[in-house]
C-alpha cells in the first residue's frame, strides 16, 4: 500500500480546517454544546498531557489535577492582580505549572512506577487544601477568574460561553500542534527509547534523567494551561474544582484516548463530558429509581474504563491500525 | 503537656487504622504486584456488609468478623476473576506501568457506583460499640476512649496474627516466595495462582477490619463518598509507600509515623496543611530512601 | 521408566529454538545435554517442566505427560527443574530455601526428615540455616538450589548450567556430588551443560543439541573419544 506522507504544511492545513469547522460548528448548536465544547477542549489539553507524560515518557502520575489547579490559580493571580491579557494570564499559568512540574520531574526521575503513583497520589490530595492557608489564595471559595465579555466586534448576540468555546478551542488546537511536533521530533524518539529500552538508551549516550525531568516539565505545563482554560469556563478557582476525582477522571480520560497515540485525544475527552448525559437519558428512558439515577454515570465510566483497560488496553487508534495492518 | 499526650493519642489510634489499609495494600502488592486502588472501595463494600448485620442482629461484634470475611471473599473473587484477565491483556507496552492502577481505579468507582444502587447515597450510620467518650483523669479528658482502646488493641492483635501467618507457618512460607519469585516458587511446586488468590484474601480482611474501626472511630457515618474512606485509601496507600510497599512491618512504621505527624499537625499548626504534609512527609523520606523505609533489595548479590 | 521425547519442537514467536527433537533417557541413567549459547539448551528444559509451551510433539516421564502440566503439578510427578542460573530466592532464609521445596507434600515431619537429608548431603548448608541466600557464596547457593530440589523427592532431574560462574574446583566438586547423589537415589538426571567434558565425563549418554537440532547422540564415553565432537564441542 502506498502511504501518504503528512509534511507540516498538510499538518498544519489540518489543524486550520478543524479549527474552521469547530467555528461553524460553535454557531449552530445550542448554549449547552457549545459550554460542553469548552469543557472537551480542555479535557483535550489535559489528556495529551498525560499522554506525553506516561505513553512516551513512561511516568505515572496521579496528580495532575493538582498541576491543574496550580495553573488555575497561577492564571487567575496574575489576571487579578495586574489586569492581565487572557492570554499573558495563560501563558502564566504554564510558566507557573511548569516549573513545579520541573521540581517535581526532579524527583519523579527518581522513583519507579508505585512510588511515583504515590507521591502523585499525595500531591493531588495535599496540594488544593493548601489554597485555605493563604489569605491571597482566596481560601475555600476561592478566587475569581474573569476574563471579561466578549469583545464588542463580534456582535451583540455572541453569548459568554461561545467566547469560552473560542479560546478554549484555539488555545487545544496550538496546543495539540504543538504537541504534535515535538512528539515527532528528536525529543519524541529519544522519549520512546526511555520508555522501552533504559538500559540500551544509558549505554545509547541518552541523559535518562534528564530526559524524564524535561517530559515531566512539559506535561505540567500543558497541565496548567488546561487548569487555566477550565478556571476560566467556571469563572473562578477553589480547592474544591480540583478534587482527586479530576485526577483520576484524566487517567481515565488517557486510557480511553489510548496512551501511546496522541491520534485518540479527541475519544476520551468526548467520552467524559458525554458519558453523564448519556447516563441521564437512559436512567430516564428506563424509568430507573433515585439510586440509580445517581450512580450510573459512574458505573458506565468504571465499566468502559474496565473494559477498556482488558481489551482495548493500548486505545482505540492503535487497535485499529492493528486490525488494518493485519 | 496533656495536650501533647492527647495529640500523641489520637495519632496512635488514626496511624493504627492507617496501618491496616497499608498492610492491605502490601499484601496485594506483594502477591501481584498490583497498586490496588480498589482496596478502599472493598473495604467500604465490606463494612456495608458489615452494617447489614448491625441492622439485623443488633451487634458490632459479629458484623466486625462477618466484614472481614466478606471482604476477603469479594477480593478473592476479584483476584480470580479480573486480575488474571487483566495480567493476560495488559502486561506489555506503556499501558503495562498503568493499566493494573487504572484498573482498579475502574473497579474503586464501579464498587462505589453499586454500594450507591443498593444502599444510596445518603449517610448510614454504624453507631459505635463502646463509648466514644475518653477517660478522665482528674479534671482532663484523655484522648483515648473504650472505643479508641479497642481499635488500637484488635488492630495490634490482627498484626500480630498476620506476623504470624508470615514468618510461622507453610502458607506464610509460601505468600513470600511467591512475591519474591514466582517462577522458582513454581518450580519448587507451590501452587503461585493459588497462594496469590489467598493474599488477596487476607488483605481483603484486613481492608474490611479497617472500615469497620475507621468508620467507629470516626462519626459513625458511611456513604460511597464517605470523606473517611478517600482518607483511608490516600493515608492507607502513602503508608504503604513510605513503609516501602513489601514489608508488613514497614506498612505499619509508616503509619504510625504518617497517623502521629499529621496529628501533631493538626494540634500545633493548623488544619488545612495536613494534607500537604502527607505528601511532603512522603517526598522526604522517598528522596532519602527512594524504595521506601524498609526496602528489600539488601545484602549480597551477584 | 523413562523419559521419552518425540519430534519435540518449540518456538520462541519466530525462533524455532527447539526443532524436531527426538530422545530417550532411561530410569536412573544421567544424560548430559550439550551445545554451543543459543543452541535450544534451556529452551527445552523449560519445556519439559511445564515452563514454556511446545508447539508439537511427544515428551512424557513414566506415564506422566510433561506437556499438559503446570510446573507446579510437575513437581508432584516427581520432575524437578533447577532453572539456570542459581535459582535461589535471596530474601529468604537457607532454611526457608529449602522448605519451600516441600511444602507440597503437606507433611511437616516428613520435611524435617528431607531437611536432615540434605543437611547431611550439604554440610555447608547445615551451618548457614538461619542466614539469608543472598549472603552465600556462587558454590554455595548452586548447593542450595540443587538441596531445595531434592526436598522435593524428584525421581526426574532437570538441571540446567550448574557450574555456571563456577571455579573449576567447586565445579568438579558439584559434578561429583550430582553423579554420587543421583545414582545412589536411583533419581533420572538431564544436565544440561556449557563445561561439555566435565558433564560427559560423569554422564552416561549425551545428547548434543546444534541450533535446536540433535546433532549427535550416543553413550557419553563415544562421544569423548567421536574425533569430531571433539574438535567441534570439547575444544580439542
Ligand atoms: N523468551 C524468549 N524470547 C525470545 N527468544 C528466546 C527466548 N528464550 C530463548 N530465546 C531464543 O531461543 C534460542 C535458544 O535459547 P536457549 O536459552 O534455549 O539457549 P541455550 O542453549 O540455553 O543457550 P545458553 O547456553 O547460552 O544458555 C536463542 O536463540 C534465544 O535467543
Ligand atoms: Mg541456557
Amino acid at each position: 500500500m502506498h502511504k501518504l506522507k503528512a509534511t507540516n504544511a498538510t499538518r498544519l492545513l489540518g489543524f486550520i480546517l478543524l479549527g474552521l469547522f469547530l467555528f461553524y460548528l460553535s454557531n449552530t448548536v445550542d448554549e449547552l454544546r457549545v459550554y460542553q465544547g469548552a469543557t472537551v477542549a480542555m479535557y483535550v489539553i489535559a489528556i495529551s498531557s498525560i499522554i506525553l507524560l506516561t505513553g512516551y515518557s513512561g511516568q505515572v502520575s496521579l496528580g495532575h489535577g493538582a498541576l491543574l489547579a496550580i495553573g488555575g490559580y497561577g492564571a487567575a493571580l496574575v489576571r487579578n492582580n495586574f489586569n492581565a491579557p487572557i492570554w499573558i494570564a495563560f501563558i502564566a499559568a504554564i510558566l507557573l505549572a511548569a516549573f513545579w512540574g520541573a521540581l517535581l520531574g526532579a524527583t519523579a526521575a527518581r522513583l519507579s512506577g508505585p512510588y511515583l503513583a504515590g507521591t502523585t497520589l499525595a500531591l493531588a490530595v495535599g496540594l488544593p487544601s493548601i489554597a485555605n492557608q493563604f489569605k491571597f489564595l482566596g481560601g475555600e471559595q476561592g478566587l475569581i477568574f474573569d476574563i471579561g465579555l466578549p469583545p464588542a466586534w463580534l456582535g451583540q448576540t455572541f453569548s459568554q460561553y461561545k467566547w469560552f468555546f473560542w479560546i478554549a478551542a484555539l488555545t487545544a488546537l496550538i496546543a495539540m500542534w504543538w504537541l504534535q511536533n515535538l512528539l515527532r521530533s528528536g525529543y519524541g524518539r529519544t522519549w520512546r527509547a526511555v520508555r522501552t529500552q533504559s538500559v540500551a538508551a544509558e549505554l545509547a549516550g541518552i541523559n535518562i534523567a534528564r530526559s524524564k525531568i524535561l517530559a515531566f516539565t512539559l506535561s505540567a505545563g500543558l497541565a496548567g494551561l488546561a487548569g487555566a482554560v477550565l478556571s476560566m469556563t467556571i469563572s473562578t478557582v477553589s480547592p474544591g474544582a480540583f478534587p482527586l476525582s479530576l485526577s483520576f477522571a484524566l487517567a481515565t480520560g488517557a486510557v480511553l484516548s489510548g496512551v501511546t497515540t496522541l491520534g485518540g485525544v479527541i475519544i476520551g475527552s468526548v467520552t467524559l463530558v458525554a458519558i453523564p448525559e448519556i447516563a441521564d437519558v437512559v436512567a430516564h428512558q428506563v424509568g430507573a429509581s433515585e439510586n440509580a439515577t445517581t450512580n450510573l454515570p459512574g458505573l458506565m465510566v468504571s465499566g468502559l474504563l474496565i473494559v477498556a483497560v482488558l481489551f482495548v488496553p493500548n486505545g482505540p487508534v492503535e487497535q485499529l491500525k492493528k486490525k488494518r495492518s493485519k | 503537656m496533656f495536650q501533647l499526650l492527647n495529640t500523641f493519642l489520637i495519632g496512635i489510634t488514626a496511624g493504627s487504622i492507617y496501618s491496616l489499609m497499608a498492610i492491605s495494600m502490601v499484601l496485594v502488592w506483594r502477591s501481584t504486584r498490583v497498586v490496588n486502588f480498589a482496596q478502599a472501595g472493598l473495604a467500604m463494600l465490606s463494612t456495608y456488609f458489615g452494617y447489614e448485620i448491625i441492622h439485623r442482629f443488633d451487634s458490632y461484634w459479629i458484623a466486625l468478623p462477618v466484614a472481614m470475611i466478606a471482604g476477603a471473599l469479594v477480593a478473592a473473587g476479584i483476584e480470580l476473576i479480573f486480575m488474571r484477565l487483566l495480567l493476560k491483556h495488559s502486561s506489555q507496552g506503556a499501558i503495562a506501568s498503568i493499566a493494573p492502577i487504572i484498573a482498579t481505579l475502574g473497579l474503586l468507582g464501579l464498587i462505589k457506583s453499586i454500594i450507591g444502587y443498593f444502599w444510596g447515597n445518603q449517610d448510614v450510620i454504624i453507631e459505635s460499640p463502646l463509648s466514644n467518650v475518653g477517660f478522665t483523669i482528674g479534671t482532663q479528658t484523655l484522648a483515648l476512649s473504650p472505643m479508641k482502646t479497642f481499635i488500637i488493641a484488635a488492630v495490634v492483635f490482627m498484626v500480630l496474627v498476620l506476623t504470624f501467618i508470615f514468618q510461622r507457618t507453610n502458607l506464610g512460607l509460601a505468600l513470600r516466595a511467591s512475591a519474591y519469585a514466582p517462577e522458582i516458587s513454581r518450580l519448587a511446586g507451590i501452587k503461585v495462582d493459588l497462594v496469590r488468590t489467598v493474599g488477596w484474601a487476607l488483605a481483603g480482611a484486613a481492608g474490611g477490619a479497617a472500615g469497620m474501626l475507621q468508620t467507629a472511630n470516626g462519626n459513625g457515618a458511611l456513604s460511597p463518598d464517605s470523606l473517611e474512606f478517600s482518607l483511608l485509601l490516600a493515608f492507607g496507600f502513602i503508608a504503604a509507600v513510605i513503609g516501602g510497599l513489601d514489608s508488613l512491618i514497614g506498612a505499619v512504621i509508616g503509619a504510625l509515623l504518617l497517623g502521629l505527624v499529621l496529628a501533631f499537625v493538626l494540634t500545633y499548626v493548623g488544619g488545612s496543611l495536613v494534607f500537604i504534609t502527607a505528601f511532603v512527609l512522603l517526598l522526604v523520606v522517598l528522596l532519602i530512601r527512594p524504595g521506601g523505609l524498609i526496602s528489600q533489595k539488601a545484602g549480597r548479590r551477584a | 521408566m523413562s523419559l521419552f521425547i518425540e519430534n519435540l519442537s518449540v518456538h520462541h514467536g519466530a525462533i524455532h529454538a527447539v526443532n524436531n527433537v527426538s530422545f530417550k533417557v532411561e530410569k536412573g541413567q544421567l544424560a548430559a545435554l550439550i551445545g554451543a549459547n543459543g543452541a535450544g539448551k534451556t529452551t527445552l528444559l523449560r519445556t519439559l517442566s511445564g515452563l514454556n509451551k511446545a508447539t508439537h510433539g511427544k515428551a512424557h516421564w513414566n506415564e506422566t505427560n510433561l506437556l499438559h502440566e503446570k510446573p507446579e503439578q510437575l513437581v508432584r510427578h516427581g520432575v524437578s527443574h533447577v532453572s539456570e542460573g542459581k535459582s535461589v530466592i535471596p530474601e529468604l532464609t537457607v532454611k526457608e530455601n529449602l522448605e519451600i521445596g516441600a511444602l507440597w507434600r503437606r507433611n511437616k515431619k516428613e520435611m524435617v526428615v528431607s531437611l536432615n537429608e540434605v543437611v547431611e548431603l550439604f554440610p555447608r548448608l547445615g551451618e548457614r540455616l538461619e542466614q539469608r541466600a543472598d549472603t552465600l557464596s556462587g558454590g554455595e547457593r548452586q548447593m542450595l538450589a540443587l538441596g531445595r530440589s531434592l526436598m522435593s523427592k524428584p525421581q526426574l532431574l532437570l538441571l540446567d548450567e550448574p557450574s555456571l560462574g563456577l571455579a573449576p574446583l567447586v565445579v568438579e566438586q558439584i559434578f561429583q556430588s550430582i553423579k554420587d547423589l543421583t545414582s545412589s537415589m536411583g533419581i533420572t538426571v538431564l544436565l544440561v551443560e556449557q563445561n561439555a567434558m566435565g558433564a560427559l565425563k560423569i554422564a552416561d549418554i549425551g545428547i548434543v543439541l546444534n541450533l535446536g537440532s540433535i546433532a549427535v547422540t550416543g553413550d557419553a564415553s563415544a562421544l569423548i573419544a567421536d574425533p569430531q565432537v571433539r574438535a567441534a564441542y570439547l575444544g580439542y
